[in-house]
């Protein structure tokens, strides 16, 4: 009797949970992640505070195609950026197929963009990721694979929050996270998914919407 | 205690079955083996070649190709212990990649996973047996 009643509890809850996310939809916009620190400016006279968020700074690494490429090509697009490299035995599969799946969906829309970081600065050269690009099945520029200094690649990680570590104990070599980090038009943090948990890549799909229709 | 074991056993028979109820034609040692099979199946061989045996692009291929299973079946508890390198056809399409082996893996848990995969996507009916695994190992070349 006690449990029936705490499962209707639960049931009622959970009703009320689905509903209210339901008109909220509209709204809701997605948290600004990272750091952040204020600004004091003086305009006319008046003292401002301007909030400042953490973003992902200036950047140029080399891509599948030889060509050196910059956080300029991202600007005021929506991009996804990963940590991954081509002979990755664990998570990376799993990851990139998950990734895939996203860049299928939008495909023709170059509003959105994927970035793709190898952190085997060793072996992953241009030639290695170009052939790795077209066995996966990416065949536009949406989707860049990057290569750079262990410093840069490594450094850059950091910025976006994701844990990378050479590793020999690691499987593969590399130890890192599996993350889908989720970029808006101004380069800040607005999401971080496990690219290996369907459920998280689920909310990936449905915060990347959201992500798009704010301006 | 006797009854609690039985009860277990019945559970897990139980469990087996439905899971397998979309192939009526299995024995329950069989249903058994793919049922073991299936967790193996997802810590070791998932990642590349996805949940449902889809594999990759042309980075993994799939597991799907009822033929090649049926043709290679000696030769796949070689493919999982030593792993797999240099052209393989596959559903009419040629893979360059590497599998890596995994040589950690015990006869039995082998037969776990390859009975698992030729029964679920594969079109055997029949247990990839522990025997079967070890002539198999002797034989790789
Ligand atoms: C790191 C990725 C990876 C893992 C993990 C992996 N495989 Fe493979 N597998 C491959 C690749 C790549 C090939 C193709 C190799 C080639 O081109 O010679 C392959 C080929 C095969 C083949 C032969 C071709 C086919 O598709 O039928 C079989 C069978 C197979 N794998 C089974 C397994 C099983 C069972 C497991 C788990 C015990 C497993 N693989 C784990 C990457 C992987």
């Amino acid at each position: 009797m006690i449990k029936s009643s705490f499962h209707n509890y639960l049931g009622a809850l959970l009703f009320a949970v689905t509903l209210h996310s339901c008109t909220g939809d509209s709204q809701k916009k997605l948290p600004i992640i990272g750091e952040r620190a204020t600004e004091e400016r003086i305009v006319d006279g008046q003292t401002v505070v301007d909030t400042v968020y953490h973003q992902i700074p200036p950047f140029t690494f080399l891509n599948q195609d030889s060509v050196l490429i910059s956080d300029k090509d991202f600007d005021n697009k929506v991009y996804i950026a990963n940590f991954f490299f081509t002979h990755c035995p664990s998570i990376c599969p799993t990851m990139q197929r998950n990734m895939l799946k996203v860049y299928e969906k939008y495909r023709g829309n170059h509003d959105v963009a994927f970035l793709s970081h190898s952190i085997d600065f060793k072996y992953d050269s241009p030639s290695v990721l170009k052939s790795y690009a077209k066995k996966l099945g990416v065949d536009d520029e949406r989707w860049q694979f990057v290569t750079g200094t262990k410093k840069d690649i490594y450094g850059i990680a950091e910025k976006y929050l994701v844990y990378t570590k050479e590793d020999s104990a690691a499987p593969g070599g590399y130890d890192h996270q599996g993350y889908l980090v989720l970029i808006d038009q101004n380069k800040r943090i607005r999401g971080a998914y496990d690219g290996t948990n369907d459920e998280q890549v689920a909310q990936l799909m449905e915060d990347l919407g959201i992500l798009l229709k704010e301006q | 205690m006797r009854k609690n074991l039985i009860a277990v056993l019945g559970v897990s028979v139980t469990y087996a079955l439905a899971v397998y109820s979309c192939q009526p034609n299995v024995s329950i040692e069989t249903a058994q083996y793919a049922v073991n099979g299936q967790k193996l199946y997802g810590v070791h061989c998932q990642n590349c070649h996805g949940a449902k045996g889809e594999g990759l692009g042309m980075l993994y291929p799939p597991l799907t190709d009822t033929a090649y299973l049926a043709t290679n079946r000696a030769a796949l508890a070689c493919i999982v212990k030593n792993g797999l390198e240099g052209p393989v056809i596959v559903d009419g399409k040629t893979y360059e990649g590497a599998m890596p082996g995994i040589p950690q893996l015990s006869a039995v848990e082998i037969a776990y996973i390859l009975t698992y995969v030729t029964t679920r996507f594969g079109n055997s009916t029949n247990t990839y047996s522990q025997d079967e695994v070890k002539e198999a190992l002797e034989q790789c070349q």
